[in-house]
């Protein structure tokens, strides 16, 4: 699905990504774990199409497609989505009118017919149960005075409703309290499927028990210095980074 | 040089007033029109402002001066009027027409009621012209203030009684210029609000955009205690005309006004607005969104004065500037020394959509009580990136991402208007004047 070979990018002339490598094929999910400022966001907002990061070497190709020849509303079309660590609020413009423009503009590209009003009712009603949302938080603007928590679960509810190939997660697990990261996760889980892929990216193993992945990367310094299943963000959760660290200054 | 042209204005304004009177019958000898003669002679000695002038350092006018226009007395009026759509589509409300100033009864359809009046200035005057010349005042100031007066032959009375609600909002619509002159319109608006009153009163200024004509119009609004008036001003005219508004507010105790100064702007605009909190308790509330494109130039010039203790003020102008348009705000705050417990917040925000287009934004605050609580803030802004970023993440192109982004920012000012009917069409109208996708 997503095949990214030794990527490099760099943000207002400083490198972050140093020479990334990573394959994500449908049906996996991957956790990428590491330090702060190791490169986790930059990574994802590379691949989003971010116009403050400067992709300067290496490539990308997502479902036989060069990812950074499409501009980020085509790669959001083409079913890439990234949960945001920090979403945006924006005033004015209801969830649902916000929802609603994007599944069309998605639609248009594919070349289908835009989504009934009845038929988008009844979807957003079914995902924002799926997540314990109510009707008032769906018609709100999007996110404009939105809980931490509140935010993070809207950006899953964006999930279900765009439906995408390849969903990145910006540590959606921070800032939720332990019953809504139950209920997220299982949003995620409700997602999920053998055609689809995730990637998590996150600092606490504890959203891995919900949300189980195939295999945990750990990124230092733009570089995916260590690849294992989920026993190695168990093994992270106790010994933390530092040994890792070592053994890659010592390679 | 600037003198001279002046003088050329001042001249041609002056002859044609001497037009106008031989037009005269009986009316040449009537107060009203004396008073007109007052303020035509005193352009004798009184300059249009220049650059020189500290509060009309922005906005240059010797492009209005240079031009003769011709007052509407002295026009001919339309055979027919196309109003349809400048109207605001409501379920009900009373509608007044105005041509350049003058009324239009038959395309005014008013919803009458006990205790207010509601029509043309003119007819009101008429009821009691003694009264009228004593009670009824514009604040005149500037040049424009006195060429407003001198030709002001018409416009839109309201007077509300005491503890009245007006039944139905007010639509008043000034269609001004026409195709063939350069028309000089002079409305004047006087509203007077009773004690424990209310009223929603709409005044959309409005003209056909190839025309080119200057608007010149003169305000006066007073509040009675425990009154409440929602005026909204709209100003929608041809991207070729001039605008000069000057509105003068005068608020008792414990009244409260909400304006609404939403500008489309024209060629230049200058819209002065101020209230004079005199009664203790009263609360006054600017709401201003200015939209400009092109060459478009945007004045707004308000004033607060708490001129006594316990007052409210909130102030709120937001910009949208795209192209080559330039925008002023000047905000003063006057707090006076025995205004204790006074409450005035101002705010200006500007969101450049173009590299060239610009901002001159000035806070004036003097302060002479010590228990006061005052806050300004201006900022001057771009279309936030991050954000523009996450919409299109979702798959929307950019042109519609800065739409909504655009609609987020003039979301603080549309949120307040109170009639709904309102709110949506002044959002359609921000993307038509901007040429954008609306959302
Ligand atoms: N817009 C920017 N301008 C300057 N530096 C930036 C910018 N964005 C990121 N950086 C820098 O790039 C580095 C990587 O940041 P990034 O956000 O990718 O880290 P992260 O791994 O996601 O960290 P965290 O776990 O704290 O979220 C950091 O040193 C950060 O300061
Ligand atoms: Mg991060």
């Amino acid at each position: 699905m997503l095949s990214i070979k030794n990527l490099e990018a760099k943000v207002e002339d400083k490198q972050i990504l140093m020479g990334l490598n990573l394959e994500i094929n449908a049906g996996e999910v991957h956790a990428i774990m590491g330090p702060n400022g190791s490169g986790k966001s930059t990574l994802a907002n590379v691949l989003a199409g971010n116009q403050g990061y400067e992709v300067i070497g290496g490539e990308a190709v997502f479902n036989g497609k060069n990812l950074f020849d499409l501009s980020a509303e085509d790669r959001a079309r083409e079913g890439l989505f990234l949960a945001f660590q920090y979403p945006i609020e924006i005033n004015g413009i209801s969830n649902s009118v916000f929802l609603k423009t994007a599944i069309n503009e998605i639609r248009k590209y594919k070349g289908r017919d835009e989504i009934s009003p009845k038929e988008f009712l009844t979807l957003i009603r079914e995902k924002a149960k799926i997540l314990g949302m109510d009707d008032s938080l769906v018609s709100r603007s999007v996110n404009a005075g939105f809980s931490g928590g509140e935010k993070k679960r809207n950006e899953i509810l964006q999930l279900l409703m765009l439906n995408p190939k390849l969903a990145i997660l910006d540590e959606t697990d921070s800032g939720l309290d332990i019953d809504a990261l139950k209920i997220v996760s299982q949003g995620v889980n409700v997602f999920k499927s053998p055609e689809n892929a995730i990637v998590l990216v996150t600092h606490y193993q504890r959203l891995l028990n919900y949300i189980v992945p195939d295999f945990v990367h750990v990124l230092y310094k733009g570089k995916i210095i260590k690849s294992g299943t989920k026993d190695l963000a168990l093994e992270l959760e106790e010994r933390g980074y530092d040994w890792l660290i070592k053994e890659e200054a010592e390679a | 040089m600037e003198q001279i042209k002046n003088m050329d204005a001042k001249s041609w304004y002056k002859n044609k007033f001497a037009e106008f009177e031989k037009s005269l019958n009986g009316e040449a000898k009537s107060l009203s029109h004396l008073s007109k003669k007052e303020s035509i002679n005193k352009l004798d000695e009184i300059s249009f402002p220049d650059l020189k002038d500290e509060d009309w350092k922005y906005t240059n006018v010797s492009a209005v001066i240079k031009e003769n226009f011709l007052p509407a007395q002295l026009c001919k009026p339309s055979v027919s009027l196309e109003i349809e759509k400048y109207l605001f589509d409501f379920t009900d409300s009373s509608l007044l027409v105005f041509e350049n100033g003058i009324f239009n009864e038959k395309l005014s359809k008013i919803h009458r009621q006990k205790n207010v009046f509601i029509g043309s200035l003119k007819s009101f005057s008429l009821i009691d012209e003694t009264n009228f010349q004593k009670n009824v005042k514009f604040r005149k100031t500037t040049a424009f203030d006195f060429l407003n007066e001198s030709f002001g032959a018409d416009g839109f009375a309201l007077i509300i009684g005491d503890k009245t609600t007006l039944e139905k909002p007010v639509q008043v619509l000034f269609i001004n210029g026409n195709a063939d002159e350069k028309v000089l319109s002079s409305p004047r608006i006087f509203i007077t609000v009773g004690k424990f009153s209310e009223a929603d009163v709409i005044l959309n200024f409005v003209g056909d955009n190839d025309n080119y004509y200057l608007t010149n119009i003169n305000t006066a609004v007073q509040l009675d205690e425990n009154s409440n008036l929602n005026l909204f001003k709209i100003q929608n005219e041809s991207k070729k005309s001039f605008h000069f508004d000057n509105i003068n507010i005068s608020q008792s105790a414990n009244s409260t006004l909400n304006h609404f100064n939403i500008s489309f702007g024209g060629k230049l605009s200058r819209n002065g607005l101020s209230s004079n909190l005199i009664g203790e308790g009263a609360e006054c509330n600017f709401n201003g969104l200015y939209i400009a494109n092109e060459n478009q130039h945007v004045d707004n010039h308000t004033f607060v004065n708490h001129a006594v203790a316990n007052c409210n003020s909130n102030e709120t102008y937001k910009g949208i500037l795209d192209d080559l348009s330039r925008g002023v705000f000047n905000g003063k705050i006057l707090v006076a020394k025995d205004a204790q417990k006074t409450n005035a917040y101002q705010s200006n925000k500007t969101i450049l959509l173009s590299d060239k287009s610009r901002i001159d934004t000035k806070p004036q605050l003097e302060i002479f009580a010590d228990d006061v609580k005052c806050s300004h803030g201006a900022t001057v802004g771009r279309l936030d990136e991050q954000a523009l970023f996450y919409i299109i993440s979702r798959g929307i192109p950019s042109d519609l991402a800065k739409s909504m982004l655009i609609r987020a920012f003039a979301n603080d000012v549309i949120e307040k208007v109170n009639l709904s009917e309102l709110k949506e069409q002044l959002n359609h109208m921000i993307f038509e004047n901007l040429h954008r996708t609306e959302i």
